[in-house]
């Protein structure tokens, strides 16, 4: 009798608890592995989850994951049509920044994009994200208060170009930078309308990473930053010889090779108005 | 005006003497080595004329090596005017490597003379066996304490120098038995700054040593020894005045084991057999400098582990030498600048990133006497090198230079050499052929951004670099009575893949005030041409009057001079030994070297001239010797510099000495 119970028990957990490899219909364990949580925006049906590699959003370039929870179900949501529109208040105005789509990459239930906020919050303004998304035809929203500190070294910057337009030039890798030749990418960005921000073509990137702590010495074999595709971001080598605090100097050239933005670095003019900033 | 004449005059009179009949020492012809005594033997004590000068001191009494001094410590042996990068410099055969990308530390500056018995100097391809250069080599042999009489035996050093109030102390103590022997020694040396002539301190020339060596040997039997020897060798506080930076730690030990066996056959007469490893340790140190730009901690670490297996035998006319080698070599050096701004991280590079050397080679050499006056040597080295870079931020720094390098790279070095000398009663000839190659250097392969204080470039490596090589000839005329031996020698080398850092216009420099970068490259050709004439005559029994000559010359292929040649550089003295006392006046200068090496950032040096005196005497007494030696050198207290001071700091102005060795049985 007893061994007949305990058989039974074993075999109940054993049926209970094993596991299987591979099952196509269940939704898959945890997607989030590597991400961690920034926060949650519901509204009465979904709870909308947001991750990144860090954990919270910063001033600059950022690559936001999200997933959606039906709150009935408790399940993640596999199909959805998504977009997003980060807002700032301001005192006087609200304005968007520079922002993807919203997709599937590679994974089932994790929808990805970038945005880059230009300016950080403060005591009086602050950021808001409106997230919009179809799900079997019915369309939902949700948005809540966002936290996007400054960051602490300057990662991206917005300027108005000698053609008269103002742009937003952000740094989205390496980001970890290795003593190397790094692949760079940088996006850059015009402002058409305080909510539209598209990206920009055909502009030539000139970078000279500097060290001010020692000389501001420079590096050897930096490649201007160039577009691969039409509506990406601009690609290039950035060459660092040494660990520590670089000051990469930035010039903007457009089609016709003037200059939109930033100064050659001389013994007269240590540093170009326009930069970006890493310390490793 | 007046140096070129005094120079003029002391060749010619050199050249005239001529003097009586006299039993002589002979010189070994078929030895085409220059050896220097160094050791303080018993029997030898009053050839030194200041026994407990640095072993680089010793060193430049040959007429083939010069010495780069950046300080007044650890000075650049250059054989042939060609330095450390084309020369093998060995410990009683060890393959030894500094651990300063600045050269700050050359291995003749982790031995002390209370190590050494005899410096083996070897010029070009005449004594190939311990490794792969072209300009010549050096071995720095340990004392042999196997041959000492039985018993205790030791010794009691103690030195003055009044210019840099230099104080010498040393001891050692050993024990020889039908069976075993040991022996240890000590010596510490301690130095305040030095002054040039007329009074002038040189600051930052400080330094503190003490060296410890151990060896014990056990007679296994009458042909089989077996020995085990260790140096400790420690230097602190270390004033490079030619540098930006001083050294805080320079710091050697070197440990061997080694196996020798004198087989009673026709064939083999000698094999030995060692097996060593040695550490370097060597720290930079800028703290004591008043100003620096930004300050940067520099540590170097340089670790060999060897080993050799030499055979060495006779077969009718031929006495041949077969050599298997090998030594794994790891260079790292690491710089670490400090921003002032304490919040700020820390500037990381390797300079040296973790390169790997292997070689492993088979020396052969046989010396023919093809009649009794005929001789002839021929030799060959074989080795295989691979490089390799063991750190993966080491190798990606480089790879900023050279994006498609591979981590590591195979070399073959190979190197012939033919020499024969004709001899008779008085005269001797001979002359020789030889070609040579040698691999880069760490610095010149794999150097990161390494500053060279004497032409303000950064220097980067280069891993594509092609073997260097060079056919050499070689010539020597010598004239030997009981009284009078004269020589002179030459020797020509032209190379090809001549590697020297040649200017990069398009890369900036990192280090705060340099003129730009360098990278090391291989030029077409470059020649250099070696000469020097010898002379010693003895005269009315007690005395000898020696003299020496030399003149070189270098060229790139653009007709350039090439940097670090010796202008006309003589010498002169008389020396009076009788029984236990002696006493000598010696000169030295150079002439001014205006073929310096404009395209290389070197300028004019002018010529000088300076004169030294010294008298010794030894007290015996059963088999006991007490040595007191004192002399005075640079007397009139000339201010000068030489073509080989590092940013022409200039050397040591008026110095006493005075040395008291004590040695017993």
């Amino acid at each position: 009798m007893k061994i007949l119970k305990y058989t039974a028990l074993l075999f109940l957990s054993i049926v209970l608890f094993s596991c299987s490899s591979d099952d196509a219909s269940e939704i898959p364990a945890d997607e989030t592995t590597g991400l961690h949580k920034i926060q949650e925006i519901a509204n009465d049906t979904h709870t909308i989850e947001l991750f990144s590699s860090t954990g919270s959003l910063v001033q600059g370039y950022n690559h936001v994951s999200l997933r959606i929870k039906d709150k009935k179900t408790n399940t993640y949501i596999t199909d959805a049509e998504i977009s997003w529109t980060p807002l700032m208040h301001m005192a006087m105005m609200q304005h968007s920044c520079p922002r993807s789509e919203v997709g599937k990459v590679d994974k089932k239930t994790i929808f990805e994009g970038d945005i880059i906020f230009q300016m950080a919050q403060n005591e009086t303004e602050y950021w808001e994200l409106s997230i919009s998304y179809k799900i079997n035809g019915a369309i939902y929203t949700a948005s809540d208060k966002i936290n996007v500190p400054a960051s602490a070294k300057r990662t991206v910057s917005s300027f108005k170009g000698s053609d008269g337009n103002n742009y937003v030039i952000a740094y989205i890798a390496p980001s970890s930078p290795k003593v190397a030749l790094n692949d760079m990418t940088v996006g850059i960005y015009k402002m058409k309308d305080m909510m539209t921000f598209p990206f920009v073509d055909n502009l030539r990137v000139k970078i000279d990473p500097r060290m001010p702590s020692m000389g501001n010495h420079g590096s050897p074999n930096n490649t201007d930053l160039m577009q691969r595709d039409v509506y990406g971001p601009y690609m290039g080598t950035l060459s660092l010889t040494m660990t520590g605090y670089w000051k990469i100097n930035l010039q903007v050239l457009n089609a016709s090779h003037e200059v939109l933005k930033g100064e050659a670095v001389t013994t007269d003019n240590p540093s170009s108005s326009l930069y970006f900033e890493i310390e490793f | 005006m007046m140096k070129n004449l005094t120079a003029l005059f002391l060749a010619v009179f050199s050249t005239i003497c001529w003097a009586q009949e006299k039993a002589n020492d002979s010189l070994e012809t078929i030895k085409l080595n220059e050896i220097i005594v160094i050791g303080n033997k018993p029997s030898l004590h009053l050839k030194q004329s200041k026994s407990l000068t640095s072993v680089e001191e010793y060193l430049s009494k040959s007429s083939k090596v010069n010495m780069i001094k950046r300080g007044s410590y650890a000075w650049e042996p250059i054989i042939n005017n060609m330095a450390t990068e084309r020369t093998v410099i060995t410990i009683d055969g060890m393959r030894i490597f500094g651990a300063c990308t600045d050269k700050m530390d050359p291995i003749t500056s982790y031995v002390e003379v209370s190590n050494l018995a005899e410096a083996t100097i070897a010029s070009g391809q005449q004594a190939s066996c311990h490794g792969a250069g072209i300009g010549g080599s050096v071995d720095l042999k340990r004392n042999p304490f196997s041959d000492k009489n039985t018993g205790w035996n030791g010794s009691l050093n103690s030195g003055f120098e009044s210019n840099n109030l230099q104080k010498i102390i040393g001891a050692s103590l050993g024990y020889n038995d039908s069976h075993f022997y040991t022996h240890i020694d000590f010596m510490h040396r301690d130095a305040d700054n030095y002054k040039a002539g007329g009074n002038k301190e040189v600051r930052f020339s400080q330094f503190t040593k003490y060296n410890i060596s151990a060896s014990v040997g056990y007679f296994i039997n009458q042909q089989k020894l077996l020995e085990a020897s260790a140096i400790y060798d420690k230097a602190n506080n270390i004033g490079y005045p030619a540098l930006p930076m001083d050294v805080s730690l320079a710091e050697a030990k070197i440990v061997s084991l080694s196996y020798k066996y004198l087989p009673k056959s026709n064939f083999v007469t000698n094999w030995e057999t060692k097996l060593y490893f040695n550490s370097i340790t060597h720290k930079m140190d800028d703290t004591k400098r008043p100003s620096v730009p930004i300050h940067m901690d520099m540590p170097g670490w340089s670790d060999t582990y060897g080993y050799y297996s030499r055979m060495k035998g006779k077969f009718e006319k031929h006495s041949f030498l077969a050599d298997l080698n090998g030594f794994y070599n790891k260079s790292i050096a690491e710089m670490t600048m400090h921003p002032s701004d304490p919040n700020e991280n820390l500037m990381f590079m390797y300079t040296w990133p973790d390169v790997r050397t292997l070689y492993n080679g088979l020396s052969l050499e046989d010396n023919i006497k093809i009649s009794e006056n005929d001789h002839l040597r021929i030799g060959a080295n074989l080795g295989f090198q691979n490089n390799t870079i063991a750190n993966d931020f080491g190798l990606a720094s480089l790879r900023i230079f050279y994006p498609e390098m591979d981590a590591s790279k195979n070399r073959f070095l190979k190197s012939f050499a033919a020499n024969y000398t004709k001899k008779n009663n008085i005269f001797e000839f001979g002359f020789g052929l030889a070609y040579a190659e040698r691999a880069p250097s760490v610095s010149e392969g794999y150097g990161f951004y390494l500053y060279n204080s004497s032409d303000f470039y950064d220097y980067i490596g280069n891993p594509n670099l092609k073997n260097e090589n060079a056919f050499e000839g070689n010539f020597s005329t010598g004239y030997k009575t009981s009284q009078l031996t004269a020589k002179i020698t030459g020797s020509y080398f032209y190379f090809s893949n001549y590697i020297i850092g040649k200017i990069d216009p398009n890369t900036l420099p990192m280090t705060i005030g340099a003129s730009g970068v360098k990278r090391y490259e291989a030029i077409d050709n470059a020649k250099i041409l070696n000469t020097d004439f010898n002379l010693t005559y003895d005269f009315l029994e007690n005395w000898q009057f020696k003299s020496q000559l030399t003149y070189s010359t270098g060229k790139d292929n653009d007709g350039n001079n090439l940097p670090f040649i010796s202008p006309i550089k003589y010498s002169a003295g008389i020396d009076f030994k009788k029984e236990n006392f002696n006493a000598g006046i010696s000169v030295l200068g150079n002439l001014a070297q205006n073929e310096f090496a404009k395209t290389y950032g070197q300028t004019k040096t002018p010529d000088y001239l300076i004169f030294g005196l010294n008298a010794g005497y030894a007290f015996h007494w059963n088999q006991n010797i007490l040595k007191l030696q004192t002399g005075v050198e640079n007397i009139l207290d000339r201010y000068y510099t030489t073509y080989a001071d590092w940013n022409k700091i200039p050397r040591m102005g008026r110095n006493i000495f005075i040395n008291l060795t004590f040695n017993f049985h």
